[in-house]
């Protein structure tokens, strides 16, 4: 037999694999057969060294399973994220040792502080060369352990199918979250007898969810059945748990007004009348000043993150706090619970429900609406109807809305614009705005909205991205032109890294350090890559030029000067309260 | 809160990387780990960690819960020094020459209950277990007849009030638990109740 390789200039036909319980497979081949089994429908990633066996097997499964090649791995795991976010199912993202596999460190951590669930696959070298600083080898296991739900280290095939399982089951179960498993080359290459897959439903150190105990549904129905001004405020778990009809039925029975945290937002459509708006540091001028007004505040699925909750210490203090999470440590992690109801709102929700009074609280709610006429006044009208020369990004919404309904999948990046559109975009459905919250990783948006589409091929997707972010990633314009994949892209361009200079603005005394970005010629860059666009600069084009990105055939991308200097109001200063929002 | 001496004791699987993954629920939050011990536990496959913090009770609460959701984590549990009953080990390797001639070694042996465990021509090394105090009381003891070498072991803590882990890990092993035995959403009461 001679060794050297036989250098082949015509490709072989893909072969069939049989996955036949006894038949012999390789560990890359029970990877691939443990996606089909899971339901994966897309995978992302980037082929390199130590992941090659794995990407030879695909090339027989290229007829069950997709492989979307990205640019970089960070786009192919932000593309993951968006498949994961617009689906509801796990996303996949395959990246070999080393660079590939460090690459993936900030979806992870952006993954793991948004609770997306995911499977990234990575290649590592042969087991014996562990430890050897071998050629491309990093230790990714202790390098992901703290942005990872779970991970671990395969170097026998004969792990994999179990391995894979459980990796699937901690990611989307409970309080989902990213799980890396990391397989050694020599782990995808060794054959072994299948038995099959058999996916888990069952881990005996991890507990998903609890049973519900019915005392706290009782107490938490008790406080609100009192309660004279009571404020719900919801976040992803809703989505997550895919409660968004129990959700609803909530709120409109016990007639309490609810409002959202940026990922919370579409899972109450924007014109329900119990939907008072934006939670936070830029959120709706109510929901923040009423916060430290309610008497019971039900929070349903979210973390109180700093962005929300602004200066603890007087945050929501005269109100009975009711906290509804999947996630025991949540409870009690930042604000102190009255009641904390440990469980999956898919459960709690409908329990509470049935226990809560059918009621409406007319004067209450009247409230909120006298701030939003504040805030309308004082905000709102001018920054969707300006006055000024330059356009402003919230008229770029307003006009968007127009024309989308509401039906839209709106991924955006982050920043200035992504405060913008998450105030100003209308969600009729779930599961319709993917955005970086927690982590707010510039860059997301462009690859997010790749995966979005993947994930929710019927849907319109349209990434709305500042000219900083899109230069982060801007390489995944690659992507979409090799897959064809229909992303229309949004590139709201102040010329300003703004959000970072609206900062400067206010509290450096308008020092503006290294915030002046410069921009490449987008819509050439765009036509390099075989996407058509446009750039405008005036109003009186503005409405034309989103029908066309809409109307085009394929992937779009349109860029809109907006005024350099605007800033987004309101805006609860870091240190302050949230009931000190300014207007402006 | 006043900033005291806690023990976090924590049932979990036996897998490689957990320790770095229960080190980082400390360093993240920037605290230090007085000290750390690993060994098995009472139910079979079982490990437990026994961890020493100096630090306010809310804190501790939140650690033992950021540990708990671990995946190989199975509980974490947290007590004051009076809700437990520990020991440290201690080595103490000193001259032969100096112990023999300058110290009544019968009464080092009876004050501090300390135990020779080699005696050699050129050096003997004793043993003690106890409390801190109790251990640090003898390097100063010997110190001045030149201590050559100290080491002492981390903490080792059994829990005046657990029953221990067998019943518990019954229920884990359920896929799907006993109502009567899910105590889990008494958040706030750790001893009597399961948050698993």
């Amino acid at each position: 037999m001679s060794t050297t390789a036989q250098i082949t200039t015509t490709s072989p036909e893909p072969q069939s694999i049989s996955s036949a319980k006894g038949s012999e497979l390789t560990g890359s081949q029970a990877v691939l057969e443990a996606c089909i089994v899971e339901g994966v429908s897309t995978i992302f990633g980037y082929p390199g060294g130590a992941i090659m066996p794995i990407y030879d097997a695909l090339y027989d499964y290229n007829d069950k399973l997709k492989h979307i090649l990205v640019r970089h791995e960070q786009g192919g795991i932000h593309a993951a994220q968006g498949y994961a976010r617009a689906s509801g199912k796990v996303g996949v993202v395959f990246a070999t040792s080393g660079p590939g596999a460090t690459n993936l460190v900030t979806g992870l951590a952006d993954a793991m502080i948004d609770s997306t669930p995911l499977v990234a696959i990575t290649g590592q070298v042969f087991a014996h060369l562990l430890g050897t600083d071998a050629f491309q080898e990093t230790d990714v296991v202790n390098i992901t352990t703290p942005v990872t739900k779970w991970n671990y280290q395969v170097t026998d095939a004969t792990e994999i199918p179990a391995v894979l399982a459980k990796a699937f089951y901690i990611a989307r179960s409970g309080r989902p979250g990213p799980v890396l498993i990391d397989i050694t080359k020599n782990a995808q290459i060794q054959k072994f007898r299948y038995e099959g897959y058999t996916p888990c439903n069952h881990v005996r150190s991890y507990r998903p969810k609890p049973i519900v105990r019915k005392e706290y549904i009782e107490e938490a129905a008790r406080l609100i059945n009192a309660a004279e001004k009571p404020f719900v405020v919801f976040g992803q778990g809703v989505i997550l748990g895919k409660a968004e009809k129990e959700f609803k039925a909530f709120i409109e029975k016990a007639g309490i007004p609810a409002a959202w945290t940026i990922l919370g937002l579409s899972a109450l459509p924007t014109d329900h009348p119990l939907n008072v708006g934006m939670l936070g540091m830029h959120g709706n001028y109510g929901p923040n000043v009423m916060t430290n007004e309610c008497d019971v505040l039900i929070a349903v699925g979210m973390r109180f993150d700093d962005r929300v909750t602004g200066r603890l210490d007087k945050y929501a203090k005269q109100a009975k706090v009711i906290h509804l999470d999947i996630d025991p440590s949540e409870i009690d992690k930042n604000v102190k619970a009255t009641v904390g109801v440990w469980g999956d709102c898919k459960e709690t929700l409908p329990m509470l429900t049935k226990l809560v009074e059918a009621k409406v609280y007319p004067q209450w709610v009247e409230k909120f609406r006298a701030c939003d006429a504040e805030e309308n006044k004082e905000v709102i009208f001018e920054e969707l109807h300006p006055s000024t020369e330059k356009m402003t990004m919230g008229e770029v919404m307003r006009n968007l809305n127009e024309l989308t309904g509401g039906n839209a999948v709106i991924v955006t990046d982050v920043g200035q614009h992504q405060m913008v559109a998450c105030r100003y975009a209308k969600f009729n459905q779930s599961k319709s705005n993917i955005t970086s919250g927690g982590l707010g990783t510039m860059g997301f948006g462009l690859p997010a909205a790749i995966g979005a589409k993947f994930g929710a091929p019927d849907r319109t997707v349209i990434a709305i991205i500042g000219d900083g972010g899109m230069q982060m990633t801007i390489q995944e314009l690659g992507t979409i032109m090799q897959t064809g994949v229909d992303v229309k892209i949004l590139i709201l361009n102040n010329e300003f890294l703004g959000m970072v200079r609206q900062w400067q603005q206010l509290f450096n005394d308008r020092r503006y350090s290294f915030v002046d970005i410069a921009s490449p010629d987008f819509v050439m860059v765009a036509k390099g890559y075989g996407i058509a666009g446009n750039k405008i600069t005036d109003r009186a084009d503005l409405k034309a030029a989103l029908q066309a990105m809409l109307d085009h055939k394929g992937s779009y991308l349109l860029e809109v000067m907006v005024g350099k200097e605007n800033n987004v109001f309101p805006m609860v200063p870091q240190g302050c309260s949230v009931s000190e929002v300014r207007l402006k | 809160m006043t900033k005291q001496e806690f023990t976090i004791t924590v049932y979990t699987e036996n897998h490689i990387g957990l320790l770095v993954r229960i080190a980082t629920m400390f360093s993240r939050r920037k605290i230090n780990i007085e000290s750390l011990n690993t060994s098995p536990s009472e139910a079979e496959g079982i490990h437990r960690f026994t961890i020493v913090i100096h630090e306010t009770e809310e804190v501790v609460r939140k650690l033992a819960r950021q540990i708990e959701k671990q995946v190989e984590v199975l509980k974490a549990y947290y007590n004051n020094n009076e809700e437990i009953v520990w020991q440290e080990l201690a080595l103490y390797k000193v001259p032969t020459d100096e112990i023999a001639e300058k110290v009544k070694v019968e009464r080092l042996l009876r004050e501090y209950g300390a135990r020779a465990v080699v005696i050699r021509k050129d050096y003997t090394i004793f043993e003690t277990s106890g409390h801190r105090e109790e251990t640090d009381k003898l390097v100063e003891v010997l110190a001045p007849y030149g201590l050559i070498e100290f080491v002492r072991s981390a903490r080792v803590a059994i829990i005046k009030q657990s029953k221990g882990f067998h019943e518990k890990l019954k229920e884990f092993e359920q896929t799907e638990p006993g109502e009567e035995l899910v105590e889990n959403e008494y958040l706030d009461k750790q001893d009597e109740v399961f948050s698993m």
